[in-house]
């Protein structure tokens, strides 16, 4: 065989492996992510171990969120006085600040950092607790190990994300009013009444639409990372769930900011 | 030979393949584990004693052959059945698997917290009850890193043994044991059978220690079983590759060298 044609064989046969496992992987995540979904919505349901996920991605959260959460308030109040005074109308700045942060930063901001906090270290625990044979070990329990680790950190995320979003809004909206208001002296009624008036419940809608949608991307994406860890081509041991937990916060952020467009879009 | 009691194949495996990516580990696996009997298989690291034992608990499926639970081929078991035999199962793992975020008293409670409808004060009392048994008594609030590798081991055995199975699979529940140790396990594995009659598959390279156990032997080399018979079977043996096993264990010094003709002649 002439050395083109291998070259071109070659190619061909490569190109349809890659197209083939992805597919398949795609496959695989969405049979995951049904499958998980099932086993978070139907009972038995173990209130220990929901509260157990609510107090680790919730509760130690928290700090982090609002920590991001005001110093993006006041970025906004800052770059948004200067752009909106050029035309004469910082007056509208509440409302800037606020539409902002209800229907865009607030979920997804809240949802990166709750990916790099909490996320994280959900793909590296399932994904030790794969390469120890911890979860083959609930199996041969017959406890079974979606239901055990991943339903409740699916459930806990549900409940959290919106709840932070929220919090990462309010505390946004007090940054804004720190720099927009404290520091370069827009009216406070002003700034108060203007978001009032601007500010839809449609909005504070599509914001938790978001963050719902958001918790459930990061949560079985980063149970789905870990969960088949042992499946990795390359890597294995330490370094398996190394990668595990780097594809899972990767895959998680550029998700969030894809789904963040797409969902935006729709709701429009 | 007297001390095997009739009994009804519970497990057999009908030549079982097992290949992972091009490397085959069972090539033909004919093998009946026996109800109430305590069946030890040995065999060379690696040959896929442990690859075996997966196969019973549904961790592994076989690429060929077949796995009859009381004649019922495994894979076409109905839900509801597969899920009763698990639950008649208990699989102790070579390297443990404890869960290490969970406590020793955490660790051993699970399968009767999960599976179970006991109270909780009946839990703490049967926890407490393979606690002491296994003199692990001054441990209950430990990680399983804070515990040496035999204490481990120990609460490994505690928690396959917590829920009373019919059929336990032991995968090198001595390594790693100190002697008086590894005795108490083996004795305490004897006891429990004689007690609750289970049936007991054990992998263990702790020749000749676990043939007192053991009422059947069956040995596992390049994919298949090449000896099944009973204790007194296998020390008179006359299969020098089962010879080779054995004695080499008692004569490190004459295996090593003593191996390499053997292999070539296959």
């Amino acid at each position: 065989m002439p050395a083109s044609d291998n070259i071109a064989v070659s190619f061909v046969a490569s190109l349809g492996r890659v197209a083939i496992q992805t597919i398949l992987e795609m496959g695989r995540i969405a049979l995951f992510f049904l499958n998980s979904l099932i086993k978070t919505f139907s009972p038995p349901y173990s209130l220990k171990r929901l509260l157990e996920q609510i107090h680790f991605i919730g509760m130690k959260s928290l700090f982090v969120v609002s920590l991001t959460g005001l110093f993006t308030g006041m970025v906004l109040g800052l770059h948004g006085y200067y752009t909106l005074s050029r035309v004469g109308s910082e007056g509208l700045l509440g409302a800037a600040v606020a539409l902002t942060l209800i229907r865009e930063l607030g979920p997804v901001l809240a949802a990166l950092m709750l990916t790099g906090r909490a996320g994280s270290s959900i793909a590296a625990e399932i994904g030790i607790m794969r390469i120890s044979e911890q979860i083959d070990a609930l199996d041969t329990m017959d406890i079974n190990p979606v239901r055990f680790l991943v339903a409740p950190r699916v459930a806990a995320s549900i409940i959290c994300f919106p709840l932070l979003a929220a919090v990462f809004d309010v505390i946004g909206i007090i940054g804004g009013y720190l720099t927009g208001v404290c520091l370069l002296g827009v009216n406070s009624g002003i700034y108060i009444a203007k978001m009032e008036a601007f500010v839809d419940m449609k909005d504070v809608r599509e914001g938790f639409i978001k963050a719902f949608v958001f918790s459930l991307i990061v949560s079985i994406v980063c149970c789905y990372q870990g969960y088949t860890t042992h499946k990795r081509k390359g890597g294995f041991g330490a370094r398996g769930v190394g990668e595990s937990t780097t594809t899972a916060v990767v895959m998680s952020s550029v998700l969030i900011l894809v789904v963040d467009y797409v969902v935006g879009t729709f709701l429009l | 030979m007297n001390d095997i009691r009739p009994s009804e194949p519970l497990i057999q495996f009908r030549s079982v393949r097992k290949a992972f990516g091009d490397q085959t580990v069972l090539d033909g696996v004919d093998l009946t584990i026996e109800q109430g009997v305590v069946t030890t298989i040995i065999g060379r690291s690696g040959v896929g004693k442990s690859v075996l034992l997966k196969h019973v608990v549904g961790l592994l499926r076989p690429d060929g052959g077949e796995i009859l639970y009381r004649g019922d081929n495994l894979l076409t078991l109905s839900r509801s059945v597969r899920r009763s035999l698990k639950s008649k199962i208990s699989y102790m793992f070579q390297n443990m698997a404890l869960f290490d975020s969970m406590t020793v008293f955490e660790n051993i409670a699970l399968p009767l917290e999960e599976k179970t409808r006991l109270s909780k004060g009946e839990i703490r009392k049967r926890v407490f009850e393979r606690i002491v048994q296994l003199d692990l008594g001054d441990f209950p609030d430990k990680y399983p890193a804070q515990l040496s590798g035999g204490m481990r081991k120990r609460v490994a055995l505690a928690r396959a043994l917590i829920t009373g199975p019919e059929i336990i699979l032991f995968d090198e529940p001595t390594t790693g044991l100190d002697p008086i140790r590894k005795n108490a396990v083996f004795n305490m594995i004897a006891r429990y059978q004689r007690e609750f009659g289970f049936t007991a598959v054990v992998v263990s390279h702790d020749i000749p220690d676990v043939f007192q156990i053991s009422q059947k032997v069956a040995m596992l080399e390049e994919g298949r079983i090449i000896f099944d018979g009973t204790r007194e079977e296998v020390l008179s043996s006359r299969n020098p590759l089962v010879r080779q096993f054995i004695e080499g264990q008692e004569n490190p010094e004459t295996t090593l060298v003593s191996n390499i003709p053997e292999e070539d002649a296959k």
